[in-house]
């Protein structure tokens, strides 16, 4: 199994992003463009100062107000507001199409990744966080990139942009107001540390939250049947209040950052008014100019009020981007061989090559098994929990490849094999028989997409099990629920069998597909496999051994090695683990 | 999932509505917050005012003569920071307050909620799918009360634009017409960006939930999508739904676009309008210079706080499907009604059915089951796949109540019991295993008085001493969902130690040892056997052993009971049972006959 931590490598913000726009070249499309409407958007922003500033120097200056004048000023202030919202709709447009497409090839590439990562059905557990790295952490990418990186984009380009009058009309002035925003500017980081660290209790607290209400949910039967609805409510209940807790902590940083922005401004415009009425009264700077610089102070309040939040989304964001590239990054343990061997036509011999197998090197679960199962033969693979029978299937079936040796099958390299010819003559139902939220006819038609809703029918007449589909409500069209839940687990495993069936493989692995079924039906439909699987390879895993009195070869495996093999008859009466094995079982089902 | 449709009309008021409700609910954090909205409205229109006066009897008169005095530059300072100060006070009142508000709504309505899951009976929560029950009492929760958050800012800008308007008026009549047309455009616009925005915000929130549920679904079928080879269809049906939701993003942006810049706009042609008419107006001698920079900061002030309004309606209606979505859990029919019976009685439980039917919705899965089990006795339930066993089982308990018929203790109905009267009597070890975020102390006991000893003796006839002794904290292991990953076969171990470490009166075992190896089996059964003397049991069962554990067997198939007795008697009458329980010996019994045939024909 691979150990790689998905996502683990770390880069530096800018090395992420730089790796993002080369792994998603969809960002970058007229990326130069964009930054440049962004720009040109902030014009109209500083439109009002100077229209404000020619309004008092030269419309309001003499005796009578210079109405001419103004209304030039104004009306090319106009112009220049609607020069700026073209550019922000075009910017706007652009932007939305550029991210989106970037985003869309980045889902789309890391959840194929993803499916051929062998994490996903080795470590369960793990699903979820694989799930967050093609919706949320992409959702948040997207959402930063539409609000908070435009902002920032915005904000800077408002700041140059103001900044740049300002010193046109006094550089004394500016540097006043650059000293009264230097303290904020230094604390900002602070600021945002403090937040980063709230922002990210509230999340794990909601984590948690999220765990407490879905015990509540997925445990309902055991709550309800041991009385522990008390004890759910408080755990519940503390939750939601730990959660509240560390949101208004959160929210209080948040509103101490903004406020001191505020008082920031007013510092930086009684500066300006203190030392602009002294450099007025000088004739270095005139009224229209000192008021115009008031009202550019307000551009200054903005950037600075929402830096500490924008931070914030920005790490995350790459956090997540971070999360997503490391999914690309990660290389296929089980890769798809180019270009790969085609399995010739007709029956499959599997040939184990001295295999072994460790999850953890030198703790051996399948050890040193040499061996051929000739085509077209029943095999039966016997022995304890924890034995490595589960091994031998998915080694089997290449969901893992062996530590050592390697498996064959028809003569062929298994490893050298190519998916499409491997899934298609190679077929294994494994015994958690996992349904998709649609039909039963849906879920068979899985096996093989293109099959009609008759062979789907005939599957299930073939497979002796019309009479359970006439207990469904609308037979193969009944909806089977979410993960199959709506059917019992013994009946979830009859639609997994008949979707192997359907696929026609020339290997079929049977992984204690039956488990849950009821001994009947159960033998039932050993049997109709076995009829039908005549001219196949059939490797079947079971505890029940019923299984492997029917096969025309029993294997015993016994702590990682193949202790026995033979027929059932000639096992059962040679004293070793079979005969153990078989004697409890008759002890338990005669 | 039926949400009543509303025209958009309808929707605004039933925002507000619900706006209203937010006030009853927190009426003291709403007057804070409201308070701290309208003082830091007020002191914008009190900046404005300064700036104003420092413009005319500051700046002016220093700049006219020529020389400043110290004492008002000082004031003029004292006075701007004296306001942002205020102002300061009534952003935090105003922030803190509708931040506290809106989580404690949101605390106390998931607590609701939650609580509402933990009465409804479980037969709601098998006709509701767990992902959404998971986002009524997560997402719906905080979707209902996001329009909180720019609530009470909204409502001081309501005051302030009046305020503001009326001042103008005062001020000068035809300014104040310039700001009566302004103001109220970029308020209408905002509903009309919101109308326009909205759904697409919708659909894409919608959409990102099935973006979502596809990826969990295709990766918790990860093994089946592996084994038949269906990565690249499983991509592109993921690929397809991802293109929907860019697509709506897309349009996002264009509908963004287009408003956003008129949003800008509209308050900077304000001011330049006032300063076009305002000159006018000076020249006119209507307004002095000081009044006319007042009322321009004025605008300028005033463009960003206007369009809290929007906010608010850009919420509504998110928060409208939330509340309905809320609502729907909230006002659930059909808790579990319970009597006031207490179980005292000790000893092993008298248990009657009688008549039992049962049906989920159209399909009747049971069909008028009786029998009944004297007092110490065991019963195994015996029946094909999908008969109604687990069903039954479950009736057994009271975890669901029979569409009619009675189960009955002691000649007791089981709903005539208190609440929490049923745990302390029987106890449920279920086919599927739920392991808590717990301790195995904790799973075992679930919060029940049980000591340590008890605990280790439950785990000892559950055969999971030795393994549990063999974590790294023993007892004190966290298991689950984020605890140590246990096999199949231990969480089912864990799960029967819970229902023995109660010494029920009354014990259900629903296939609760499937996914243990035959001869562990075998050791629990018989620690069974050894232990549950004081217990009635009932067994759902397949294996030969647990039914010999049996003192007699009851045979269910369709739904109905077709016979009981002990384990010879069904068997010499009942063909289905015979069918069921022989399946494996006649298989074998078949093969040795057919060998024997091949033998015969090889001789011949």
């Amino acid at each position: 199994m691979t150990t790689v931590d998905v996502g683990a490598e770390q880069r530096s913000s800018f090395g992420t992003l730089a790796h993002g726009l080369k792994v998603a070249p969809e960002f970058r499309k007229g990326l130069r463009t964009t930054l440049l409407l962004a720009l040109l958007s902030t014009a109209g922003r500083v439109v009002v100062p100077l229209a404000v500033q020619q309004t008092i120097d030269h419309g309001l200056s003499k005796t009578t107000p210079d109405l001419p004048l103004v209304r030039l000023a104004c009306g090319l202030a106009l112009l220049a507001v609607v020069v700026t919202a073209v550019a922000n709709f075009f910017m706007n447009v652009r932007l939305y199409r550029t991210t989106e497409d970037g985003l869309l090839a980045l889902r789309s590439r890391a959840f194929r990744r993803v499916h051929d990562l062998s994490v996903l059905h080795q470590a369960a557990e793990r699903r979820g966080s694989l799930v967050s790295r093609v919706t949320g952490d992409v959702d948040t990418i997207s959402t930063f990139m539409q609000f908070g990186g435009l902002l920032i984009v915005v904000s800077v380009a408002q700041v140059v942009l103001a900044s740049a009058l300002m010193m046109w009309w006094s550089w004394q002035l500016t540097l006043a107001v650059y000293v009264c925003m230097l303290p904020l500017a230094l604390s900002l980081r602070v600021f945002q540390k403090r937040l980063q660290v709230a922002y990210s209790t509230v999340r794990t607290r909601i984590g948690e939250l999220l765990g407490a209400i879905s015990e509540s949910v997925v445990g309902a039967p055991v709550i309800r049947a041991y009385g522990a609805q008390a004890r759910t409510a408080q755990r519940i209940d503390d939750a939601v209040t730990s959660t509240r807790e560390a949101q208004t902590r959160a929210q209080r940083i948040s509103a101490t950052t903004f406020c001191s922005g505020e008082l920031t401004t007013a510092l930086a415009n009684s500066a300006v008014i203190g030392l602009g009425v002294l450099l007025a009264t000088h004739g270095q700077l005139t009224v229209g100019r000192l008021i115009g610089f008031l009202f550019l102070v307000t551009l200054f309040v903005q950037p600075v009020q929402i830096a500490t939040e924008v931070l914030n989304e920005a790490q995350n964001a790459i956090a997540g981007m971070r999360r997503v590239l490391g999914v690309l990054d990660t290389p296929t343990d089980i890769a798809d061989p180019a270009p790969g061997l085609v399995l010739p036509e007709g029956p499959v011999s599997v040939t184990f090559d001295h295999v072994s197998f460790a999850y953890v090197p030198g703790k051996d679960v399948l050890h040193d098994v040499d061996l051929t199962l000739a085509a077209q033969t029943r095999v039966a693979v016997v022995g304890e929990t924890g034995s490595g029978k589960t091994t031998f299937a998915k080694l089997l079936t290449r969901l893992m490849d062996p530590t050592q040796g390697r498996v064959l099958l028809s003569g062929l390299p298994l490893a050298q094999l190519s998916f499409a010819s491997l899934r298609q003559r190679v077929v294994m139902v494994p015994q958690d028989g996992f349904l998709f939220d649609t039909t039963v006819a849906g879920n068979v038609r899985y096996g093989k997409p293109g099959a009609s809703d008759d062979d789907i029918e005939l599957a299930f007449t073939e497979l002796g099990l019309l009479d359970w589909l006439e207990t469904l409500p609308d037979g193969i069209f009944s909806a089977v629920g979410e993960r199959g839940e709506s059917l019992s687990v013994g009946e979830r495993q009859l639609v997994a069998i008949a979707r192997a069936y359907v696929a026609d493989p020339d290997l079929l692995v049977l992984d204690e597909a039956t488990s849950a079924v009821d001994p009947a039906t159960e033998v039932r439909l050993a049997r109709a496999l076995d009829s039908l699987t005549r001219g196949r390879t059939t490797l079947t895993i079971a505890h029940r051994l019923s299984t492997a009195e029917a096969a025309d070869e029993v294997l015993v495996v016994d702590k990682g090695i193949v202790v026995q093999r033979g027929p059932h008859a000639s096992l059962v009466g040679t004293p070793g683990v079979y005969a153990d094995l078989h004697a409890s079982w008759v002890a338990q089902s005669r | 999932m039926t949400t009543p449709s509303r025209t958009p009309r309808q929707v605004i008021w039933r925002g507000l509505w619900i706006l209203w409700l937010s006030v009853k609910e927190e009426p003291r954090i709403f007057a804070i917050s409201a308070v701290g909205s309208a003082l830091f409205g007020g002191m914008t229109i009190a900046q404005a005012y300064v700036f104003g006066h420092i413009t005319g009897d500051v700046i002016e008169p220093a700049i006219k003569r020529g020389d400043a005095t110290t004492s008002s530059l000082l004031g003029a300072a004292l006075l701007v920071m004296g306001v942002a100060t205020l102002k300061v006070f009534g952003i935090l009142g105003r922030r803190l307050g509708a931040g506290i508000m809106q989580y404690r709504l949101q605390a106390t309505y998931r607590k609701r909620v939650t609580r509402r899951y933990l009465e409804l009976p479980l037969e709601w929560h098998q006709q509701h799918p767990t992902g959404e029950l998971l986002s009524n009492a997560n997402s719906d929760v905080e979707a209902t009360w996001y329009p909180i958050a720019p609530f009470p800012f909204a409502v001081g800008v309501v005051f302030m634009l009046i305020g503001t308007l009326t001042l103008l008026f005062f001020t000068d009549p035809v300014l104040a017409i310039v700001g009566s047309v302004i103001f109220p455009a970029i308020a209408v616009l905002t509903v009309v960006y919101s109308s326009k925005m909205s759904p697409l915000m919708t659909r894409a929130q919608q959409l990102r939930g099935e973006v979502s549920t596809i990826a969990h679904e295709s990766f918790d079928g990860a093994l089946v999508v592996k084994t038949l080879g269906r990565e690249q269809l499983e991509t592109d049906r993921f690929t397809a739904k991802s293109r929907e939701l860019r697509d709506t993003l897309v349009q996002v942006g264009r509908v963004r676009g287009l408003f956003d810049p008129i949003m800008e706009a509209l308050p900077v042609v304000g001011v330049l309008l006032v300063l076009v008419v305002g000159t006018s107006r000076v020249g006119s001698g209507h307004l002095d210079s000081a009044t006319l920079v007042r009322v321009a900061y004025l605008f300028t002030l005033l463009a960003f706080p206007v369009r809290a309004i929007g906010w608010v309606l850009n919420e509504l209606p998110r928060s409208v499907v939330g509340y309905d979505r809320v609502l729907r859990v909230l006002e659930a029919e059909g808790s579990q009604v319970f009597g006031t019976a207490t179980a005292d009685a000790s000893g092993p439980v008298a248990l009657d059915t009688r008549d039992v039917s049962f049906a989920y919705g159209e399909d009747q899965v049971l069909h008028s089951v009786s029998f009944d089990v004297a007092p110490g006795r065991t019963v195994a339930v015996v029946g094909p796949t999908g008969s109604g066993k687990s069903t039954l089982a479950s009736l057994l308990v009271r975890l669901v109540d029979p569409l009619s018929g009675v189960v009955e203790y002691d000649g007791t109905d089981v709903s005539a019991f208190a609440p929490g009267q049923l745990a302390t009597v029987a106890a449920l070890a279920p086919q599927t295993t739920f392991l808590f975020d717990d301790t195995v102390r904790g799973n075992v006991t679930l919060g029940a008085d049980i000591s340590d000893e008890q605990v280790w003796a439950a785990l000892r006839v559950a055969q999971a001493e030795g393994f549990v002794a063999a974590l790294p904290k023993s007892l004190d292991t966290v298991v689950g969902e984020r605890g140590t990953t246990l096999s199949g076969g231990q969480r089912q171990r864990l799960a029967l130690a819970r229902a023995v470490a109660r010494n029920p009166r009354l014990l259900v075992l629903d296939d609760a040892t499937s996914s243990v190896d035959p001869s562990v089996e075998q050791r629990i059964l018989a620690g069974l056997r050894g232990s549950a003397t004081a217990s009635t049991v009932v067994v759902v069962a397949y294996r030969r052993a647990t039914i010999s554990l049996a003192d007699e067997v009851v045979f269910v198939d369709e739904g109905r009971l077709v016979d009981r007795g002990s384990h010879e008697e069904l068997r010499e009458r009942c063909a289905g049972y015979r069918d069921l329980v022989t399946a494996y010996e006649r298989a074998e019994a078949e093969r040795i006959a057919e060998h024997a045939g091949d033998e015969k024909e090889t001789v011949r």
